[in-house]
């Protein structure tokens, strides 16, 4: 009774003393809306608007198909037309244009002619990725041409056909996949930097001994701490999963309940490695270098950005020690995939033995790292 | 003694004032050489955006030549791991539970489809959560498919008639290596941070230790406070960057093709950009710790996201894109971009220098204005 | 033109503007500073005595008024009047992370001190400071007395006309305090510098040439420091009974009508009145008839007091209701605390070095000492804060840091600084206190009640904790150690930084929890507050070099030449007989 009564009031001054204090309240509003708002329209791989030359030495009807069908297309977006093989350096170069098609002057003849006939893309590769995902939307739009094309002129079509299908995320928006991840995202970094600095700043302050002078026992203060951190975590991930159903409009197809679950569980093992890092920081500067240094691996190996299997075997294994790894799974799987509690076992043990290490190290650290 | 003397003596004591302190101090070190070592290496293994080792289930119905073809071919692509699965209803199964990223499906009439040419179908199905590596995966699929089919259009004697047959030739990084983009760009976020934190702290630091207010009662102005800050903190900063350069050379393999000069120069310019950023942060924060918050969400994120660095600028909304032209980094993205894997493109390297030496001259001249001898 | 006039200011006003509220600094000064002569700034916490000095060093602009200084005036050429004085902030700017030369050549860079100067110039202030042995020693591995000593170095290391001082002594061991003031006034006779500092200590007010009281904002007189006390003379007396002991005595002579102060001074009660009429003593003192009175020599202490507590409206008297019971004094003999050769090493470092001393039942016992002695190590040890290295620690029978939480709920602590949650409101504060000890709903409220009335924060209880004057906030941290009642109470520090009006009142709320039987164990470095404790330890370099109560230690240093030795000079010459040898010829 005593000690409920103790651990209550400890987490009611800790709750006052973070949301009366001007900076903390700023830390908690400010910076997830600005991130959300940033990863949310910014952090995006889907292409719009790539700027495209085009380079056409056949001036029928044919080529001034094709050059239509891939102008009007939302994914590009014509910057020039070039007349000689020497404008094609300049333009990649300067970045001006992303892309140059290049239709040779036989293009219609060898078309009539049923003869395959070959368009050249020349694309700036500085950035690899963008220069893929160019290439398939180009791929899509010339796989469409051909069918038509045949069907026109009533060709047999190739022997066999891809009918490619993608599943949970239809029409591959990557918003759609940012999205639900930054609810872990930002809870997470929300959790640590508040219980990062519980202690420190405690400590900075001298409040710290005076707490341990009281009845207190090490357990009640880490339950007394834990709680502010996982009330403020579970609501700033609540109003960004309203976020996330109702401005970005992802479908949320699963188990809420067995999305609560795991939010729980990795706020508990955030809360953890937040208190751990603070009972070892001495001062709140310590504290959030602590955090960042916590924070800036544990999002790069967590699968947020990019595949987790793509990565080096031995950073593979490391990130089983990463709590957002397996959340982000969960979020993913209960928002696109329509996931429930049974499929998500294996990433609720994984996290709730973390949360109970690092829970106990912490603890064991409020009495033994005084000096 | 003139004026002249004592206005150097001054600068120089300051200058070794703070070039002793960094010396002492190993979290600058750490700073300057540590962090970019670490930031570059777990970038540089943790970071990319190539699909590789694709788990794919295939499923066939009824083997025979042709599909063992076609699995064989996706069985030597460097980019696939096929796993057999009997049925469809057991490899939707494990596409649900993530056991595998894709399916390939050939039906029981595939190779009679196939014989009598009436456009055989391929069913594939992709985990679609991952738009981008989705995209990527079905790019490869094609791939696999399009060789599948002029091979054995060929065996048959037969000739594929395709209209319009796409030629990619993709400059700069022809082998399509997620690396080569990645580290380069990651230099700017690099020493974005570096140039930020090093610098927002140090003016703030001296107002917590209380050595601000005996330091503002002396000879020196203020324009000598703040060279005296910068000029230790830059050297120390292009030390970081030289590192880094080196790194991305001999550690990942990425060619710098342009001129080892333009880099630095083009390096040093961004370094004081972003010394001056921290400085600016530093003079108006007065306390280390809103210092280092400041300093890592309006240089670090920005830097990561709206630079151009992974995400392509011009794919945002318009007012995103309007934003970028205020982050530093995204001009040092495309010099640095450019100069590593394009070469010495000087359309594209003297514009945005141009633009960083703009913005050079208006942090420093805010943190000129802020920064006075007075309390309040 | 040199006039003999140093620093001039004119009706000048200062206001800030915090959140909500308007602070008016300084409201109308108006002074003037001779040239030549030593300068006192005195006045309590606020009195606006650091924004004089930077207002002065040109480090804030004046709302309205003119400053000129060394005829030179401060709103128009800021950068001048920053050339040509020394100004010394109340925490030097030492960079702790350069070694003594360092910092020294620093300050020549900026002063333009000719290289062909330094070397003289620096042996002469290292010779004056005693710091020739140090010169590679880092700034932050000194002791406060040697740093400020350094920081004064830095600031006359260009020697200035005029040297503004923001408290240099605060915190500095008697000895430093005593070198310090001799630097100040070789350089006042030697080069004619003219010195103006501020002070929380009142007895180096007599130190000055001239003293400025101030308070409030407000000039309130300006004289040599005879022309403050000689007005009180024949309303100053020493009252002894050998029946009462002089903790009653004080508390009672407190609380009669007509004395504006009474404390303990030595074995006496020093008592001020309101007039030249003493009140009649034996009729409030009936049952003492042994009480005895004699007119003593009004110092500048006497006269701060009087005045202060005229323009203060509420005078302050602590009510006698601390604690709710008194407690039984017949086992006085009880040991509380006992320690016995107790050690703590940081690494190499011996912080604390075989100290060992008991405190019993009721007792109030000081741990003095400078800063860096070592009582800090000893007190977090004591409260079970930190590890033993060797030796034992028993507080009521009991190790604190592996006892229960009930045993520790019997201890009341205050830290220094006056820790509290500083964005929390006062209520919410104790409330959390309150229940931390786990008193009961009843329990709480009746305490919280007790609280706020004992410890008059009525008209604070919804303020914000930071926000609160730093006397208010010394209350509410002795406030929220005693929610619980506690039978020992720990206070580190409880009045460093702590204006003397402040301090007085403190040590009147101790005295009547003494009574009533809390034992309290206290930390400190004013040396005139071992007066208050009945027994003490006096600490150094880790070791204890007395103990006992304060009237044995005076007479132990008792001699013709110091017929009344001071608890300062009896740390002195305690501090030179220990002096490690090998530090003096090193």
């Amino acid at each position: 009774m005593k000690t409920l009564r103790r651990i209550i009031a400890l987490a009611i001054k800790e709750l006052l003393a973070i949301l009366k204090d001007k900076q903390s309240r700023f830390i908690l509003i400010g910076p997830p809306i600005a991130q959300l708002m940033v990863f949310g329209y910014a952090a995006t791989f889907d292409l719009n608007h790539i700027p495209v030359a085009i380079y056409n030495e056949d001036h029928s009807q044919p080529s001034r198909d094709l050059i239509a069908k891939i102008t009007g297309s939302p994914h590009f977006e014509l910057v020039d037309y070039i007349e000689h093989d020497e404008q094609i350096t300049p333009l990649i170069d300067t970045k001006k244009t992303l892309i140059v098609l290049h239709l040779g002057s036989s293009f219609s003849s060898d078309l009539k002619r049923n003869q395959p006939t070959k368009v050249q893309a020349i694309i700036d590769g500085r950035n690899s990725n963008t220069a893929l995902l160019t290439l398939g939307y180009l791929r899509t739009i010339i796989t469409d041409f051909n069918l038509g094309w045949a069907k026109q002129n009533g060709l047999p079509g190739p022997p066999a056909s891809l009918q490619i299908r993608p599943w949970f995320n239809e029409n591959l928006v990557s918003r759609w996949f940012v999205v639900p991840g930054i609810v872990g995202l930002l809870s997470l970094v929300i959790t640590t930097i508040v219980t990062g600095l519980s202690v420190a700043r405690e400590r900075e302050a001298g409040t710290f001994d005076q707490l341990l002078v009281t009845p207190l026992r090490p357990f009640e203060v880490l339950i007394g701490k834990s709680i502010p951190g996982i009330l403020i975590g579970l609501t700033e991930g609540s109003f960004i999963l309203l976020m996330a159903v109702y401005w970005f409009e992802i479908p949320l197809r699963g188990s809420i309940g067995a999305l609560y679950l795991g939010m729980f569980l990795f706020l508990l093992s955030a809360t953890g490695i937040g208190l751990m890092i603070s009972s070892l920081a001495v001062t709140q500067q310590q504290g959030i270098l602590g955090a960042f240094l916590f924070l800036v691996p544990s999002v790069i190996l967590s699968g947020f950005a990019t595949p987790i299997a793509n990565m080096p075997e031995f950073i593979q294994h490391l990130t089983y020690i990463n709590p957002l790894r397996y959340f982000l799974i969960i979020l993913r799987g209960v928002f696109l995939e329509g996931d429930s509690y049974t499929l998500l076992v294996d990433q609720y043990w994984p996290m709730s033995i973390i949360a109970i290490v690092t829970l106990s190290i912490a603890g064991w650290l409020f009495r033994h790292r005084l000096s | 003694m003139n004026t002249f003397t004592k206005k150097r003596m001054r600068l120089m004591g300051m200058i070794r004032k703070e070039s002793l302190q960094i010396l002492r101090d190993p979290s600058s070190i750490a700073i300057a050489f540590v962090l970019p070592v670490i930031l570059l290496l777990l970038f540089g293994y943790g970071v990319s955006l190539d699909a590789k080792g694709v788990r794919l289930a295939t499923v066939v119905e009824q083997p025979d030549t042709n599909t063992t073809s076609l699995i064989g071919s996706f069985q030597q692509s460097e980019y696939f791991v096929p796993i057999v699965y009997n049925s469809i209803q057991e490899a939707e199964e494990a596409l649900r539970s993530l056991k595998v990223d894709g399916i390939v499906w050939l039906r029981n009439d595939f190779s009679n489809r196939l014989l009598s040419r009436n456009n055989a179908p391929i069913g594939v199905y992709v985990n679609g959560v991952d738009a981008n590596q989705a995209r990527i995966t079905e790019g490869y699929i094609q791939g696999v498919w399009q060789n599948w089919l002029l091979n054995y259009t060929h065996d048959q004697g037969q000739d594929l008639k395709i209209p319009v047959l796409l030629e990619p030739r993709i400059w700069f990084n022809a082998a399509v290596n997620s690396r080569y983009f990645l580290v380069p760009g990651l230099i700017a976020v690099i020493m974005t941070l570096i140039g930020a934190m090093l610098t927002s702290m140090v003016v703030a630091r001296e107002w917590e230790r209380g050595t601000m207010e005996a330091l503002m009662v002396t000879p020196i102005h203020i324009r000598e406070i703040v060279i005296g800050k910068l000029v230790p903190y830059f050297i120390l900063g292009m030390g970081g960057m030289f590192l880094s350069v080196a790194m991305a050379v001999w550690l990942f393999d990425v060619p710098l093709r342009g001129s080892f000069w333009a880099l630095t120069a083009a390096s040093a310019l961004f370094m004081m950009v972003a010394l001056g950023m921290g400085l600016l942060i530093s003079i108006v924060a007065k306390s280390q710790f809103v210092a280092g918050q400041v300093s890592i969400i309006v240089t670090f994120l920005p830097a990561f996201i709206l630079s151009g660095f992974i995400f392509q600028i011009s794919s945002m909304p318009d007012a995103i894109q309007f934003i970028t032209h205020v982050i530093p980094a995204r001009y040092f993205v495309a010099i640095l971009q450019t100069l590593f894997l394009a070469g010495n493109i000087w359309p594209v390297i003297l514009s945005n220098a141009a633009a960083l030496l703009i913005m050079m001259f208006i942090f420093l001249g805010l943190v000129k204005r802020k920064a006075r001898k007075q309390l309040d | 033109m040199e006039s003999s006039i140093a620093l001039e200011l004119e009706r000048v006003y200062k206001t800030f503007t915090t959140d909500n509220t308007i602070v008016n600094a300084l409201d109308d000064i108006s002074l003037h500073i001779s040239s030549g002569k030593v300068t006192g700034l005195i006045g309590p916490d606020g009195a606006g005595k650091t924004t004089l000095m930077r207002l002065v060093t040109s480090l804030l602009v004046p709302d309205k008024g003119k400053i000129t200084v060394l005829g030179i005036n401060a709103l128009q050429e800021p950068l001048r009047v920053q050339s040509s004085v020394g100004y010394m902030p109340q925490r030097f700017g030492l960079y702790e992370d350069l070694t003594i030369q360092e910092n020294l050549n620093f300050y020549a860079d900026l002063q333009g001190v000719a290289l062909t100067d330094r070397k003289s110039r620096y042996q002469e202030l290292m010779h004056l400071t005693g710091l020739t042995h140090f010169t590679n020693r880092l700034a932050g591995k000194l002791s406060g007395g040697m740093k400020q000593k350094l920081g004064l170095a830095c600031t006359l290391v260009h020697p200035p006309r005029l040297l503004i001082l923001d408290e240099p002594t605060v915190g500095v061991d008697p000895v430093s305090r005593r070198e310090l003031w001799s630097i100040i006034y070789r350089q006042v006779k030697k080069e004619g510098m003219s010195v103006l500092l501020s002070t929380a200590y009142l007895d180096e007010a007599e130190r000055c040439d001239e003293v400025i009281l101030m308070h409030q904002g407000k000039r309130l007189g300006q004289g040599t420091p005879q022309f403050f006390s000689q007005p009180l003379r024949g309303r100053v007396f020493h009252v002894t009974s050998p029946s009462i002991s002089k903790r009653s005595l004080s508390i009672r002579l407190n609380s009669v009508s007509g004395i504006i102060d009474a404390i303990i001074e030595g074995e006496k009660v020093r008592i001020v009145t309101e007039s030249e009429s003493l009140p009649n003593l034996s009729e409030i003192f009936p049952d003492h008839s042994d009480l005895s009175i004699e007119a003593a020599e009004p110092i500048f202490e006497d006269a701060f007091i009087a005045t202060l507590k005229d323009s203060q409206t509420t005078v302050v008297q602590p009510k006698n209701t601390l604690s709710k019971t008194s407690r039984d004094h017949s086992t006085a003999s009880d040991v509380v605390i006992d320690v016995e050769n107790l050690t703590r090493k940081f690494g190499d470092f011996v912080a604390v070095n075989d100290v060992s001393f008991h405190v019993t039942r009721g007792e109030i016992f000081g741990l003095l000492g400078a800063n860096g002695a070592g009582k800090s190590t000893t007190f977090r040890m004591l409260c079970g804060l930190l590890t033993v290295t060797k030796g034992t620690v028993r507080i009521a029978g009991l190790d604190l840091r592996h006892a229960s939480a009930e045993a520790r709920g019997r201890i009341g602590y205050m830290a220094q600084h006056f820790s509290l949650y500083i964005n929390l409101t006062v209520e919410q504060n104790l409330k959390f206190f309150a229940s931390a000890y786990g008193l009961s709903r009843a329990q709480k409220k009746e305490r919280i009640d007790w609280a706020i009335s004992a410890f008059e924060l009525t008209s604070y209880r919804n303020s914000i904790s930071a926000d609160l004057p730093l006397g208010f906030k010394q209350r509410l941290a002795m406030a929220a150690a005693l929610m619980h009642e506690p039978d020992i109470l720990f206070l580190d520090e409880p009045t460093s930084g702590v204006d003397p009006l402040a301090r007085r009142e403190f040590w009147q709320r101790i005295n009547t929890l003494a009574e009533s039987g809390v034992t309290v164990l206290v930390t400190t470095h004013f040396m005139d507050e071992a007066n208050y404790c009945d027994r003490l330890v006096i600490m150094a370099d880790g070791k204890v070099l007395a103990e006992g109560a304060p009237a044995e230690m005076k007479n132990r240093f008792r001699h013709p030449d110091q017929p009344d030795p001071t608890m300062e000079d009896v740390f002195i010459e305690l501090i030179e007989s220990n002096q490690n040898p090998k530090e003096k010829v090193a």
